[in-house]
């Protein structure tokens, strides 16, 4: 319980430091303070994907299946955070330039080829039957997940050379001052115990799932055996696939 | 030694497999001369170098992902995956075998396309020509692993080119721009890769 109540302390005091005391943009004004919710949410979305690279290395090392079920639930998260990620980009960049997409922004244009390739994950998790072939091939995708991010980097790099001469100044003020810092910290520290509670919150869910699966399906069973349910063993919930 | 030999023998059979039914190869020159000539129609006169290089890049990446669909069908449809894994010999030989034998398809469509490219286009120079071979080099190492993956799935066909592409990206930033060091770096980093983790892949399969 202890989380969630730091989590919404965490929220409220950078709600507060980003409207209330970090300084207005000189250049950009008000719709700069956006750059204290992206930031910290891109960072975060990293960490979502390295973490689940994490535990899919795990399982591969241990054979442990909560290993992949934790592997599926942090990349689960960094794709909704990779989602914010572009929904908060690209309203900053229809704030301060007038688009709603820019090729220019590195940082932009990567999330959208991570968010591409994380959400092939989940059609590759959805297509195969669940069990240990899943669970090798999810742990090698979310593992490849994380080769490709600086690699991907690199090419976009690269490509604004050939696509765009002129490269615009990264938007993340360079020489931030105490009280940006400041609020850029607590605001990162609550996105990352955002991202925390959810991914507890999710696991618990998918266990307690999994684990009801397994009583109906003992339960069903039972009821096989004995002479007048024969006929009508438990059916499984529709439409609940296992994770 | 013994790799070498389970290598050569698992991609002879992919060779020997296509030169009987004539399947993958065909099919694939075809694609690559029809999407050329698309290109054609597609790109308003008088358009640069760069567009239409541009345009290979794509139809190679897209001519790769045809053969690659069907690098595993006949693996998973008649049952061998089965007795690929039960083979006594180290699985990374069978990603080696299936890259092989994919890539030979690949320079073998190349061999047609690229010409074909010179005489519809612009032309081609010797860097374009380096690229392409380095990048085939690229998509074979990562479109073998992830058709390995797709073909267990029920999606299949639908399932590679959502994996592949994203993955692919980087290939066509180097192939466009010829940063031929980057597609060097982009091939050892996943070929490697692909060549420790594929094992995983169809242990269990």
């Amino acid at each position: 319980m202890k989380l969630p109540a730091l989590t919404t302390v965490a929220f409220g005091a950078a709600v507060a430091l980003i409207f209330f005391y970090a300084p207005t943009d000189a250049d950009q004004g008000f719709s700069q303070r956006i750059f204290y919710f992206h930031v910290p949410i891109a960072l975060t979305s990293y960490a979502c994907f390295g973490w689940g690279a994490w535990k899919a290395l795990r399982y591969l090392r241990t054979r442990d299946e909560r290993a992949d079920l934790e592997s599926y639930v942090a990349i689960h998260q960094g794709v909704i955070f990779g989602a914010l990620t572009l929904v908060t980009g690209s309203i900053w960049a229809r704030a301060s330039w007038g688009v709603w997409w820019s090729w220019s922004e590195n940082q932009l244009v990567l999330f959208l080829v991570l968010f591409l390739f994380y959400c092939a994950y989940f059609m590759l998790r959805y297509s195969v039957d669940a069990g240990p072939a899943r669970m090798n091939m999810s742990a090698v995708y979310a593992l490849f997940g994380v080769v490709l991010i600086p690699v991907s980097f690199l090419a976009i790099r690269l490509s604004q050379r050939f696509i765009h001469p002129v490269v615009f100044d990264s938007h993340a003020p360079s020489n931030m001052t105490g009280s940006q810092w400041l609020s850029f910290i607590v605001s990162f520290a609550a996105m990352l115990l955002l991202f925390a509670t959810l991914y507890n919150v999710e696991l618990a869910g998918k266990r307690i799932d999994a684990h009801l699966r397994e009583l109906r399906e003992l339960l069903g069973r039972r009821l096989d055996v004995g002479p007048q349910r024969a006929q009508a063993p438990a059916a499984p919930a529709p439409g609940r696939e296992p994770a | 030694m013994r790799y070498v030999s389970d290598v050569g023998a698992l991609a002879r059979k992919d060779l020997l497999l296509e030169l009987r039914a004539k399947e993958t190869l065909p099919s694939m020159l075809l694609f690559v001369i029809s999407a050329l000539t698309i290109f054609h129609f597609a790109l308003p006169a008088g358009t640069s170098d760069v567009a239409a290089r541009g345009l290979l890049w794509s139809a190679l990446v897209f001519t790769a992902l045809l053969g690659l669909t069907r690098a595993f069908v006949a693996e998973r449809e008649q049952g061998m995956f089965d007795a690929l894994v039960l083979t006594p010999c180290d699985r990374s030989a069978i990603w080696l075998a299936k890259s092989i034998a994919v890539l030979a398809f690949l320079a073998a469509a190349e061999v047609v396309a690229l010409p074909a490219f010179a005489a519809f286009f612009h032309g081609l120079d010797g860097r374009t020509v380096a690229a392409v071979a380095l990048a085939d080099l690229g998509i074979v190492a990562v479109g073998t692993l992830f058709g390995a993956m797709a073909v267990a799935g029920r999606a299949r066909e639908l399932l590679l080119p959502l994996l592949f592409l994203p993955a692919a990206i980087p290939i066509v930033v180097g192939g466009v721009g010829g940063y031929l060091w980057f597609l060097v770096l982009y091939d050892a980093i996943f070929a490697v890769f692909a060549w420790g983790t594929f094992e995983y892949v169809i242990a269990e399969a």
